[in-house]
């Protein structure tokens, strides 16, 4: 037997009573050898910030091992290594930032992996905000890791001249990365 | 010029045929990131098709938070502050459920939600109804073994939003499901029987299908309901199977 999903509705633009927690932000402790920040703005159609928008991370640490297991290999041996991170603030402006571990390469689809296939470093991101009846998925990738993410076999489904709209760019203690939910530079969105 | 700014939002009365006939186009239980009549979607949509992501192993895992977050009074909004708030008090139970039917142990379950007046406790908020000093409106829950939730906190009220002419929210409270994957992630409101703002409200109806609409609002239960101290409704949340393929087109 199947059952229907409960449908999606908007976070609407209050979700900061609820949402963020200490330490939300932080997909790993502060104190974690070569933690890196990354940071960015998310932008409207108008190119305007997005100030009640909300991220959400999900990634295994540097050897490819999640932080829950489920039953699928390792479980991460990184201290304190959460691998989820929110980013929900009250007073928003549109920016966020994290603080993680940059993560490891991971055998492609299908789940489990094959052996055949392997992704390029990523992060999983999930995008709320008022006036988003659901969330959008993204992925964060990134721009130093060029042999890995040309044999990535996800990018390599997203047309060539959308792949640099998932491209987190090195910048001083770590990457950034704006997300575009529209316009000229719209960020590439995926159906999970 | 008056009668255009006072142009409410009533899809029922104005177009009830084409309106079921959408509904019906589809499974996807979901509303589309675009839709005209919940304005702030106009910008915050993505235009260019979605690419379809394979569920990886990124996909198929996700956090497990539970028991660091939840402190053992999390789930009773109304023993946050030293008075109780005033309102309807009520408890919300239900279970998390994956669409196989199985249930989700130990999954965190969050919520948020305006006071009786229909006033958060938000600095964006300009409501001008008040705010109640007992009462924060947030709250955390880790369901059970059989995949059950409970809250105790006060029906949130009504609120008015600016979408259009004379726009009120039916009373509603936030729900926030991390589910075992990332693919299962929830976020939605859950809805009381018989609001009479339900025809008029577009973001309860940006959800097309009538019975998925059904599945929002949560039922009164005299069964749980405990004497002289809470009504209670039921609210059972389908969280995605892990196997199930996107709806939407990919390309």
């Amino acid at each position: 037997m199947i059952f229907p999903t409960t449908p999606s509705q908007t976070v609407g633009p209050f979700f900061a009573i609820g949402m963020p927690w200490d330490g939300g932000p932080l997909a790993v402790p502060e104190d974690t050898p070569g933690a890196i920040r990354i940071s960015g703005t998310v932008h409207d159609g108008a190119g305007m910030p997005v100030p009640d928008s909300m991220i959400e991370t999900w990634q295994c640490d540097p050897f490819g091992h999640f932080a829950d297991l489920h039953g699928y290999g390792e479980r991460s041996q990184l201290a304190g290594f959460r691998g989820f991170a929110r980013f929900a603030a009250e007073d928003g402006d549109g920016r966020f930032e994290i603080l993680t571990v940059k993560p490891g390469r991971l055998p492609g689809p299908p789940a489990g992996g094959s052996g055949i296939t392997m992704q390029a470093p990523h992060i999983d991101v999930s995008v709320f905000a008022r006036g988003m009846l659901h969330r959008a998925v993204t992925r964060i990738y990134f721009a130093d890791e060029a042999e890995a993410n040309a044999a990535d076999p996800v990018l390599a489904s997203v047309p060539a001249e959308r792949r640099s709209t998932l491209l987190a760019h090195p910048v001083d203690g770590g990457y950034q990365i704006d997300i575009h939910l529209q316009g000229e530079r719209e960020t590439v969105f995926f159906a999970v | 010029m008056k009668s255009e700014q006072r142009q409410i939002y009533d899809p029922v009365s104005e177009t009830p045929t084409s309106y079921v006939r959408e509904g019906r186009v589809g499974p996807d239980p979901h509303p589309p990131m675009d839709f005209e009549a919940y304005k702030s979607t106009a910008l915050r949509h993505p235009k260019r098709a979605l690419v379809y992501l394979p569920q990886t192993i990124t996909e198929i895992t996700g956090p497990q938070l539970g028991a660091a977050l939840v402190g053992e009074t999390d789930n009773d909004l109304t023993i946050q502050h030293e008075g109780m708030p005033i309102g309807e008090r009520m408890t919300v139970s239900g279970r998390v459920i994956d669409t196989e039917g199985k249930p989700l142990r130990g999954t965190l379950v969050e919520i948020w939600q305006a006071n009786a007046a229909g006033r958060y406790l938000h600095k964006w908020d300009r409501w001008p109804a008040e705010l109640d000093p007992n009462f924060s409106g947030a709250g955390r829950s880790l369901t059970d073994d059989e995949g059950r939730y409970t809250f105790t906190t006060i029906k949130p009220g009504p609120y008015p939003w600016g979408n259009h002419y004379n726009a009120w929210r039916p009373a509603h409270i936030h729900f926030s499901l991390l589910g075992r994957a990332f693919v299962q992630r929830l976020v939605t409101q859950m809805y009381f029987p018989g609001d009479p703002l339900f025809p008029f409200d577009p973001i309860f109806n940006s959800v097309r299908d009538p019975d998925a609409r059904e599945r929002m609002i949560s039922r009164f239960s005299i069964h749980d309901t405990v004497p002289n101290w809470a009504h209670a409704y039921t609210f059972d949340i389908y969280l995605r199977g892990p196997g199930q393929t996107p709806f939407e087109e990919a390309h």
